[in-house]
């Protein structure tokens, strides 16, 4: 990581300790004042912690023109960003995605065009439905290493963010109280249950948290359905597709039109929040991370809607090429801050 | 100016929001005068953090209870009986109905702070503290109607008879005029005015650091005073504080506070000791360093302690000279060193046993046979690293300003101004004459506020 980023949160996170007035905001301030001097672990897991809900910053005597110049999300921002690049594994792949949006439309188009190719030169093997498009087995050979690969790259990273913070040993209590934080997004309640600043500055809302929200349990529906789905073709020998009263579509529907609504809204909130707040730099790869995740969502209700048609073989292609490309950027987009910000929670569980 | 106002209030800060609101709600017309540009509007409101309230049962974030006469006995150690009992205890006994007052205004509260436990029943802390407060109230008066206009420093009232006529404001460099029906003055005290504290001081007070926002430099506070409007307090006399001498001159706010003084000796520029570091805890000690150290030559001292004390104390903004040796600490600093050796050896010479050493209560650890002893917390400077911060006077506000009665109103001798109130610091005098009590300036602030947001919407619709 850049000695300067570390630097600037270092001097930031100083003035903030002897100040003390965000302390009820969020998770970071406590777990801030906590220490009297900050090593570079610290301020990467005060990084990772930080949901960069904006309170501290609009609430900051501090901010310029005063001569500090706090701008403490902008600087743990800043430090989170490289912090996943660093542990990324392997690191040149997170160098090249997660902040250009360009990369990450460069690897979703070659991934449509490997599936479009596939689904035209693979083609299907006598079986019906999406089956008739490309066969099981073929489906199975590109989407199990695809799945498995990029979890393993997350484990690594996990893996080094762990060492690198000096954490310990985990109690089961920890994880537990990590994913009621995550679950209810205590992070962006802002301590009075107000909300967060976001999309119009100083005035707090739930907006962020919702949309947030939406596309989190939204992509969980559709896990799930993928997974029931998995368990229905190989436990209960019934491949897709699946009727509208099928666990894959009762959860998979929902769960789409959640992540294409708070996508879609997530956007409009990140187009009118102030972009100094964050790692400007990041901003193109955090968008073009929205986008990919829409356009999975998309383009599996398209494929639901219109799955009987002629259009079938090409929506097909369109959506597991998508997901393809969601699945290999896993560790090198935007979407390895849910690990990581995880990893930080229960951190600061053991750490209370 | 096309818009027509009924009210017109100086100032953007605490009482000035609180006044704006209050007058809103009654249907009156408002704009507030800030003077200074939109990041720095709400005056020294910005560098608050609570609001001291008397509460008969838990209330808000304030457990247990707080009484009018407990509330009141705190307030007359701290002011040595220089206060007006009837307008503190009328401050005193609506703080309580502030408190639900605010929260529905958008002022949201938190749990005492970290490091102020000691605060915890007495005073509610903001969320975000005062700048976060300044943000709600400026929402909620917008949503009300009320104009605010930034960078408008206002220059003349124009008294004729017993009224204010009009007020006159410089925007944009250019010098405009507004005819409201009454006028809230908010605008604070004048601290700013480094001239003005100077001329009221003396030459020393140049050397001072002002705590809070530059914009506070009493020009209304003036022209009023010299259009013989009645005046409140001592003008020679501000609340000062001792601070890390290396903090901006203006606006450093809440963390050039230092709280190593009782675990140090402190000498003036000579490497003299002046004073008993040990003699109290915060609240007095806070109190009475800033005069302490005005009173050294150059206003400036230095706090020197060692290994032993450097975690006993909150963390200040900037960390502190080290050195291996008193030797070199004193060099570091800048030092007369063979005096500042001599004065710590003296000083460790003088120590007894430390073994009873308590850091958060007064322990008695004394020195024997100095001239000046230390009574508490004394034990021998001794062991490396040895650490240094300079102290100078920081001012957080004047005690001159306007006499008001219990309805906010502003008078010229026994005849009231008919459309003139004031709240907040500018009229704090009227209320404590010296000294200060944590969170008690909110508390004037916000209730004298609502009075005269009510009294000017009263007299103007």
């Amino acid at each position: 990581m850049q000695p300067e980023l570390l630097a600037e949160a270092r001097r930031q996170a100083e003035i903030c300790n002897a100040c003390r007035y965000c302390e009820g905001y969020c998770s970071v301030f406590p777990a801030l004042h906590r220490e009297r001097a900050f090593s570079d672990a610290d301020l990467t897991q005060l990084a990772n912690l930080c949901h960069n809900c904006r309170g501290c910053y609009y609430a900051c005597q501090y901010t310029a023109p005063h001569e500090f110049d706090l701008n403490l999300p902008k600087a743990l921002a800043e430090v989170r960003q490289a912090s996943w690049q660093d542990f990324a594994w392997p690191q040149p792949a997170a160098r090249l995605f997660q902040k250009s949006g360009l990369a990450i439309s460069a690897a979703m188009i070659a991934g449509l065009t490997a599936m479009l190719w596939a689904v035209q030169n693979v083609g299907g093997s006598g079986e019906s439905g999406f089956y008739s498009a490309m066969s099981h087995g073929a489906m199975v050979a590109i989407f199990l290493p695809a799945f498995v690969l990029p979890l393993l790259s997350v484990a690594i990273g996990l893996r080094r963010y762990w060492r690198a913070t000096g954490g310990g040993a985990v109690r089961a209590a920890d994880f537990l109280a990590a994913f009621g934080a995550a679950a209810r997004m205590r992070n962006l309640d802002g301590g009075h249950g107000d909300g967060c600043n976001f999309e119009d500055q100083d005035r707090f809302s739930h907006a962020r948290k919702l949309a947030h929200q939406a596309v989190m349990y939204g992509f969980l529906l559709c896990f799930l359905s993928t997974s029931s789905g998995t368990v229905l073709h190989y436990v209960f020998d019934r491949p897709a597709p699946y009727p509208l009263w099928s666990l894959p579509k009762l959860l998979g529907v929902p769960g789409g039109m959640l992540m294409v609504a708070g996508t879609v809204w997530l956007t409009a909130l990140k187009l009118r929040a102030e972009p100094h707040l964050g790692a400007q730099s990041a901003w193109g790869g955090e968008m073009a991370f929205i986008a990919v995740l829409f356009l999975v969502a998309f383009t599996g209700l398209l494929l639901y809607a219109l799955g009987g048609s002629a259009l079938m073989p090409i929506l097909l292609a369109v959506h597991l090429g998508s997901v393809l490309g969601f699945f290999l950027l896993t560790p090198f987009t935007k979407m390895a801050h849910g690990f990581y910000r995880m990893a930080a929670l229960v951190r600061e569980a053991g750490a209370k | 100016m096309a818009e027509r106002f009924d009210i017109a209030i100086i100032g953007g800060g605490n009482a000035a929001l609180c006044a704006a609101i209050t007058a809103a709600e009654k249907g009156a017309r408002v704009v507030i005068l800030e003077a200074a540009p939109k990041p720095y509007r709400g005056g020294n409101s910005r560098h608050t953090r609570n609001f001291r309230c008397m509460h008969d049962q838990p209330l808000g974030p304030l457990v247990d209870s707080y009484s009018e006469e407990e509330y009141l006995s705190d307030l007359l150690k701290v002011t040595a009986g220089k206060t007006d009992k009837a307008l503190a205890r009328m401050v005193i006994r609506q703080t309580q109905e502030c408190l639900p007052w605010m929260q529905a205004r958008g002022i949201r509260f938190q749990p005492s702070l970290s490091g102020t436990l000691s605060l915890a029943r007495t005073n509610a802390f903001f969320l975000g503290g005062g700048k976060g407060l300044v943000n709600a109230y400026y929402r909620t008066a917008e949503k009300l109607g009320v104009a605010v206009i930034y960078q408008a420093r206002v220059t003349h009232l124009e008294l004729v008879d017993d009224r204010v006529a009009r007020v006159d404001f410089v925007h944009n460099e250019k010098p405009q005029s507004i005819a409201p029906k009454a006028v809230v003055v908010a605008s604070g005290g004048f601290q700013a005015d480094i001239d003005w504290l100077a001329r009221a001081w003396g030459p020393p007070a140049r050397n001072f650091l002002i705590r809070g926002t530059p914009y506070n430099r009493g020009e209304v506070l003036a022209d009023l005073l010299d259009q013989g409007i009645e005046q409140v307090g001592d003008p020679t006399q501000c609340h000062a504080v001792a601070i890390d001498g290396r903090a901006p001159k203006f606006d450093g706010g809440i963390v050039t506070r230092l709280d190593c003084v009782p675990f140090s000796v402190v000498v003036n520029n000579r490497g003299d000791r002046f004073y008993d570091e040990g003699e109290d805890v915060w609240p007095k000690r806070y109190a009475i360093w800033g005069r302490l150290v005005a009173a050294q030559p150059d206003q400036v001292a230095y706090a020197i302690i060692d290994a032993k004390s450097i975690n006993l104390f909150m963390p200040s903004v900037f960390p502190p000279v080290v050195a291996d040796s008193v030797e070199a600490l004193a060099e570091k600093m800048g030092l007369p060193v063979r005096e500042t050796v001599q004065t710590i050896a003296r000083f460790n010479a003088a120590c007894g046993d430390s073994s009873p050493f308590r850091h958060t209560e007064l322990d008695s650890v004394a020195t024997t046979g100095l001239e000046i002893e230390k009574t508490n917390w004394a034990r021998p400077i001794s062991e490396p690293p040895f650490y240094g911060y300079s102290l100078k006077t920081g001012v957080t506000f004047t005690y001159l300003g306007l006499k008001v009665d219990q309805r906010a109103q502003c008078s010229v001798g026994n005849q009231r101004v008919a459309n003139l109130f004031a709240a907040g610091e500018t009229m704090a005098g009227s209320i404590l004459g010296q000294g200060y009590l944590a969170g008690f300036g909110m508390a004037i602030g916000t209730v004298f506020g609502r009075i005269a947001g009510e009294e000017a919407a009263a007299y103007a619709t």
